[in-house]
């Protein structure tokens, strides 16, 4: 009838609140909530908050040794998580944050202009390789980005280290050399994970613009002066 | 029951047409036990689903043809404000998640500009190396390649370019970021000068569309991007006068000869092949002397906070000139220099 029609469509919205449309689901949702212990195994809400953390910082140390040393697998991108580019994306800001020639004016990059540059770089580089035809999501790509930062963060250490040595010649060229083996490393690294989602011949075209913006970053970093 | 109105409306929820008020017997299902204070709420609307259920289950001696959730019959006398909220709640609801779905939707709409990127990178490289080249022949309308992988990919580098120069000039930007001005800018005369010649062929009737302009200039953005790569890195004075001239010219004469090609007319070929060509060559003036002092040393670089800001030390000009001509060459920057730093 009519009616019934329209009630079961008024309710038919509220089963599927948060599912998709298109997944006819079916169900009684009045059912009353069960002890939890016949599905502990999917059930993390329960566990101690340390099994979580540990959980996590592992799957983050796991990627990190992945970027380490890259070889094709699907690891990355299986289980991204965004806890990594975080990290590092802070560190790296942090890091950069207070170089400047002359100590009245602002020469270096801010915290907050890193941390657009890196996840705007990102987003730019996600949506240009998924306009190309990739077959990475968006998340994922993002996720390899940010985990790739790892070395140029490495370099950073690096220079900082050197710089308080002294900023000579001679500790300009070891900074030129760090950076430029960590960049070459970064985006190594990363095509060895984006390039494969993308049709053969078209791999340059993707790879150009993480050659760019590692580059930039990089950049930064060489330029980094500390504040006398 | 005896449904009194007819359900003539057409929104799923039951519309306004409905008779609001019901006898309090009417209603098979007893809804005096409902909790009416909380108006709109849409945890409300579980509950109520919830509670249906139950009475559905517990109520089998209610009418058979009666729905508990009945929208139109469904405003009790007692419920008219709960039952009513609800209603527009869930409807809101619904509207809402139509909204955000359409709104996310857009993330997949980046698929309007993806047959814009369907490029090879034999074409891409073809068409850098074609962008120098003007064409001979404007007789007939020349082509232009739709794509805007090209033009993006040479902002992004021209930022990148721009970048590499102000910090080795130590531009200091007292409001916003390098960055920030580095991108606002190349994106802008992109973005901008394109409308701006669209608008202009618009006004003088040339055969060209938007993406053929924003094409065409970001293309033309190859010569600019050579001619600072060059000359941020060789603070050569005449060298950057010629590459301009040269290089840029080059650019220019492309771009116009493609424009002369689809315009008819002398003067709308004047205005639109002058205005385009003022404000390419005029842009890399632009770039190259706002963003770069000439007489800079990398020693600044080098040395970091050790070189006292007053202290420039001109840059040797590289072994590509006889000693002599490099001697004087670098007498005339170091003059030029104090000159500079004197205003």
């Amino acid at each position: 009838m009519a009616e019934a029609d329209g009630s079961s469509r008024a309710f038919l919205g509220l089963s599927d609140v948060s599912i998709s449309e298109d997944i006819p689901v079916e169900g009684d949702i009045s059912m009353p909530p069960t002890s939890s212990s016949q599905d502990d195994g999917f059930s993390t809400l329960d566990e101690p908050v340390k099994d979580t953390v540990l959980r996590d910082l592992k799957a983050v140390g796991n990627k990190f040794v992945h970027v380490l040393y890259p070889k094709k697998s699907k690891a990355l991108l299986r289980d991204w998580d965004l806890w990594g580019p975080l990290l590092l994306c802070v560190t790296l800001a942090l890091l950069l944050q207070g170089g400047s020639v002359d100590s009245k004016d602002d020469g270096g990059p801010q915290f907050a202009e890193v941390f657009v540059i890196i996840w705007f770089g990102s987003l730019i580089i996600t949506l240009n390789s998924k306009l190309l035809g990739g077959t990475i999501s968006f998340f994922q790509s993002l996720c390899v980005l940010g985990y790739c930062i790892m070395p140029l963060t490495v370099a950073m250490v690096v220079c900082r280290i050197v710089l308080l040595g002294g900023s000579g010649t001679v500790s300009f060229v070891v900074r030129l050399v760090v950076v430029c083996a960590s960049f070459g490393w970064s985006t190594f690294a990363s095509t060895a994970f984006l390039a494969d989602s993308q049709p053969q011949n078209r791999k340059a075209l993707v790879v150009y613009p993480v050659f760019l913006f590692y580059f930039v970053i990089g950049w930064m970093i060489l330029t980094f002066a500390p504040a006398q | 029951m005896s449904d009194g109105a007819k359900n003539t409306n057409t929104e799923p929820w039951g519309g306004f047409d409905d008779p609001p008020v019901q006898g309090s017997g009417s209603a098979v299902i007893d809804m005096e036990n409902m909790d009416d204070t909380s108006g709109s709420s849409f945890e409300d609307m579980g509950e109520m689903h919830q509670r249906m259920t139950e009475e559905e289950e517990e109520g089998p001696g209610g009418a058979p043809g009666e729905e508990p959730g009945d929208d139109g019959e469904f405003l009790g006398m007692k419920g008219i404000k709960g039952q009513l909220g609800r209603q527009v709640a869930d409807e809101v609801w619904q509207a809402g998640k139509r909204e955000a779905s359409k709104a996310f939707n857009l993330y997949a709409n980046i698929d309007i500009l993806r047959p814009y990127f369907d490029v090879e990178p034999v074409q891409v490289r073809s068409r850098l190396i074609e962008s120098m080249i003007p064409v001979r022949t404007i007789a007939f309308p020349q082509k232009v390649a739709g794509e805007l992988y090209g033009p993006m990919m040479l902002v992004f580098t021209l930022v990148a370019i721009l970048l590499h120069g102000m910090k080795t000039s130590q531009t200091i930007i007292r409001e916003g970021t390098l960055m920030g001005t580095a991108i606002g800018t190349c994106f802008g005369y992109w973005l901008g000068v394109s409308s701006f010649i669209y608008f202009l062929a618009y006004l003088v009737n040339s055969q060209i569309t938007m993406l053929q302009t924003l094409s065409l200039l970001g293309y033309g953005l190859f010569g600019h991007c050579v001619v600072l790569f060059i000359t941020y890195n060789i603070h050569f004075h005449f060298l950057f006068y010629g590459l301009w001239l040269l290089v840029g010219g080059l650019s220019t004469l492309r771009m116009v000869a493609v424009l002369l090609s689809r315009t008819v007319g002398q003067t709308p070929r004047l205005v639109i092949c002058g205005t385009l060509a003022a404000l390419h060559m005029l842009f890399l003036l632009y770039l190259h002397f706002t963003y770069h002092k000439m007489v800079e040393g990398i020693l600044d670089t080098l040395e970091g906070v050790n070189a006292l800001p007053i202290q420039r030390v001109a840059r040797d000009v590289p072994v590509l000139a006889p000693a002599a001509i490099s001697v004087t060459l670098n007498t005339t920057l170091q003059t030029l220099g104090a000159l500079l730093q004197s205003h």
